[in-house]
């Protein structure tokens, strides 16, 4: 009687460190090869592997909510695009770039807002809407940007995500101390917040939800409409990092952060999942990348990689699950 | 079947059961909400396996192995809901999983003869063999189904509930088509609740109470009243705690309330510290009531006040605020978010106690649920423990501490000692009692007939979605109950 608390203590512990334990898998086997760790671990090459999860990690700050709360967000890719070449038109126009910030995620919001309203309004899968919204926004962008790719001059939004020393760690740019401020914010709203306790419960069970006078509908407006805003900060980033605005970038991105936010724990049917973990699983899939860039390996190499260890990550849960349940 | 037993962990579904029935012969299997027949047709139809007893089919022993070898020895079952599937046509339903085939290809011609000649022994040839099924009736989705279990040439066929859901003119072609089948030769296993549709159709009846035969006979020469009595005639063994308390002012009215289907005209008045009964078969409406209520589907007619407003119209949130809390009886589906903790699932209506600008202070909280598994002595290790990995009784009793700690004025339970063990259940009858003392209101929804007259104030019988009757519960028997919820006019008062 006395070993079963334990053992469950143990299995939820496991849970907690599982995401860790795969980054340090991930990290502890590019560190095998000689030629490699010298590179792997300088601040220059550390700085570089922050700097390219920032926007897959603020994305899937925005997605873990929508994911624990049971839906799904294709258009992340799009969205990110649409708003990246707002942001690099206005810039271009002359607009200043406070304000340009504050549109560019203004418009992610209301990407998200429309997303949202779509499927509680009218009860359809969002994997559906959100595929649409794909398109539409994608589509959006192109017509904004003219087809071409948008320069934005100097301004503000491109020191976001500026190294201003490449060969060591710190300063750490501007965007990364977002990203980090952003995951710090949002772990504290699922996790402290009664808004919270409705995204997992909405996840969870959605008739007990409703049961329980949680306004179902009218909240997953709100989630959508959040994790839109998040998106759009994502969007800056992206127009940050080359200061253009391309229509045609972020293509895919959705995936590699609803990747992220699934190796990181998180169930696809909702209830489950954490910020922490969704971090932990965008570094795994920046690590993957910049490893395989380091070792020379092609691009086909890298996405054979990072997709077997997307199947292998949900793999492994769902053994422990299952162990877990007899 | 001779001597058939089923256990179920501590519960033993069926204990001694006898049932014999002759070819071609329509044969009644009777007995009350859990007496045992579903498990009984489930071991028959291979779903389940006998602990003990013996199972003979034409003179020789017969072990179902699984549902698929039942149907190839001859045993088809036809469920209370349809099974199937609504997008294909009618003749691809009917032969569904047995396709005329010839090295895989698929004999379209074949096909729709085959379902023809089907509907044609049911003497329905009048349904077209391609149209869709969901564009059929219920009437018509339910020949479909029994043309398509005769694809299997069975031997025996079990019907459960067949007419639930059906309207009288339907129910009397669906008699013709039993009558049909019996004349083929095919046995008929007939369950029903309704005791005159047993008499209309069958030749012989068996009663189940409790997992056990209690008796059998022939149809056309017994007495409905005494096989109501063979029905319900068990002894009370259990506990109700009965605590006083002072019934005041009607806090909830109903007045003609009417669902989508059911309820169907529903005029009901509860009081402050008033438990109230409702009983019912399934299917009477009973929980449709509950749901309207609460907000959950739509009222369509009628008005519902609560303490004297115009309340009629409300979300389920409208009506927390209102103070009416609903018990789902779907514990594991509705009532409880499994993979969550006790804690959220004791507070998710009510976090206001330790909570500051929506700011969930994690420790306060835990205190608080601590209090409420005290008080409720619901077993679990820790109030942050998965609500999965508890029993089903102190599952209840968390769904039951939310409604506490959102301190509801009125209280709809539903069904809410379903699958629970018996001790939990005297501590439910009591925490009951304990807040009809406190002044709550309290609906109590149960087939369980022994608990709604060990606890309940006053007991509505419903049947059809309509309440038949409505008596002090002092005033009510067991048989009476059972006749008013099989809408037997004449017993019932008016």
């Amino acid at each position: 009687m006395n070993e079963q608390p334990r053992t469950s203590r143990m299995l939820a512990l496991l849970n907690w460190f599982g995401p860790f334990i795969g980054l340090f898998a991930v990290v502890g086997l590019f560190a095998l090869s000689s030629e490699l760790r010298p590179v792997l671990f300088t601040g220059a090459n550390l700085k570089l592997v922050l700097l390219q999860t920032v926007i897959v990690a603020v994305g899937a700050l925005g997605m873990t909510m929508i994911i624990v709360s049971g839906g799904i967000d294709l258009s992340v890719g799009s969205s990110v695009a649409l708003t990246s070449v707002l942001g690099a038109v206005l810039l271009a126009n002359g607009w200043p770039a406070p304000i340009v910030i504050l549109l560019i995620i203004l418009l992610g919001g209301v990407i998200g807002a429309v997303n949202g309203s779509i499927i509680a309004s009218l009860r359809m899968m969002p994997f559906i809407v959100t595929l649409g919204m794909m398109g539409v926004a994608r589509g959006l962008a192109k017509w904004l940007a003219g087809n071409v790719t948008v320069n934005a001059p100097e301004s503000l939004v491109g020191g976001l995500m500026r190294r201003i020393s490449p060969n060591t760690l710190f300063p750490l740019p501007a965007g990364v101390w977002i990203a980090f401020g952003l995951a710090v914010l949002m772990a504290i709203v699922m996790r402290q917040t009664i808004f919270g306790r409705y995204i997992f419960a909405i996840g969870s069970n959605e008739a007990t939800a409703r049961l329980c006078g949680i306004r179902v509908q009218r909240y997953k407006v709100l989630i959508y409409a959040l994790a839109g805003l998040l998106f759009g900060v994502a969007g800056l980033m992206q127009l940050s990092r080359l200061n253009v605005g391309d229509p045609t970038v972020a293509i895919g991105l959705e995936l590699d952060i609803i990747a992220a936010v699934v190796i990181g724990g998180a169930s696809l049917n909702g209830g489950t999942g954490s910020i922490l973990g969704s971090m932990i699983g965008a570094l795994i899939m920046a690590v993957l990348r910049n490893g395989s860039n380091q070792m020379g390996w092609p691009n086909y190499m890298q996405e054979i990689i990072i997709g077997s260890v997307i199947v292998l990550a949900v793999g492994l849960d769902r053994l422990r699950q299952t162990s877990d349940r007899t | 079947m001779t001597g058939v037993q089923k256990r179920f962990g501590a519960t033993q579904a069926l204990r001694n059961v006898f049932l014999e029935v002759a070819p071609g012969e329509v044969h009644a299997l009777i007995g009350e909400n859990g007496a045992g027949k579903s498990t009984l047709m489930k071991i028959l139809s291979g779903a389940y396996k006998p602990d003990a007893g013996s199972i003979e089919l034409d003179g020789a022993p017969f072990v179902p192995a699984n549902p698929h070898h039942a149907r190839q020895c001859g045993i088809a079952m036809i469920y209370q809901e349809l099974t199937l599937a609504p997008h294909l046509s009618v003749a691809e339903n009917i032969l569904l999983g047995c396709e005329p085939s010839r090295r895989g290809w698929l004999n379209r011609k074949r096909r729709r003869e085959m379902a023809r000649v089907a509907l044609a022994t049911l003497g329905h040839e009048n349904i077209s063999c391609d149209k869709p099924v969901h564009r059929l009736s219920i009437a018509e989705q339910q020949i479909v189904e029994i043309a398509r279990v005769l694809i299997g040439q069975p031997k025996v066929l079990i019907m459960d509930e067949p007419t639930s859901s059906l309207a009288q003119t339907d129910a009397e072609r669906l008699f013709a088509i039993i009558e049909r089948l019996s004349k083929r030769g095919v046995s008929v296993v007939y369950i029903s609740h309704f005791l005159e549709e047993c008499k209309r159709v069958c030749a012989r009846y068996t009663v189940l109470r409790d997992g056990e035969t209690v008796g059998n006979g022939d149809m056309q020469t017994a007495e409905i009243t005494d096989i109501i009595r063979l029905m319900v005639g068990r002894e009370v063994d259990e506990i109700y705690t009965r605590v006083p308390h002072e019934i005041g002012d009607p806090v909830l009215e109903l007045r003609h309330v009417a669902g989508r289907t059911k309820p169907r005209d529903v005029d009901l008045v509860l009081r402050k510290g008033e438990v109230l009964g409702i009983a019912g078969l399934i299917g009477a409406g009973r929980t449709e009531t509950l749901r309207a209520l609460f907000g959950l589907d739509p009222i369509c007619n009628g008005t519902v006040l609560l303490f004297s407003w115009d309340r009629t119209h409300g979300t389920p949130s409208d009506r927390l605020q209102q103070g009416v809390g609903l018990l789902s009886e779907n514990r594991k589906e509705e009532g409880l978010m499994l993979d969550r903790s006790v804690a959220d699932n004791l507070t998710s209506t009510r976090y206001a106690p330790f909570s500051r600008l929506g700011f969930v202070n994690g420790f306060r909280q835990r205190r608080c649920v601590s209090d409420w598994i005290r008080r409720l002595d619901i077993r679990t290790r820790r109030a942050t423990q998965r609500v999965a990995e508890l029993s089903g009784g102190n599952q209840q009793k968390v769904a039951l501490g939310r409604l506490l700690h959102h301190d509801a004025a009125v209280l709809l339970l539903d069904e809410p000692t379903r699958g629970i063990d018996v001790g939990s259940k005297a501590q439910i009858y009591k925490l009951i009692g304990e807040l009809a003392a406190e002044g709550k209101a309290i609906v109590f929804v149960s087939s369980y007939l022994p608990e709604l007259l060990g606890i309940c104030d006053r007991i509505a019988v419903m049947c059809r979605g309509q309440i038949t009757a409505i008596r002090p519960a002092p005033e009510w028997t067991e048989d009476g109950i059972i006749a008013a919820a099989i809408g037997q006019g004449a017993t019932s008062p008016s």
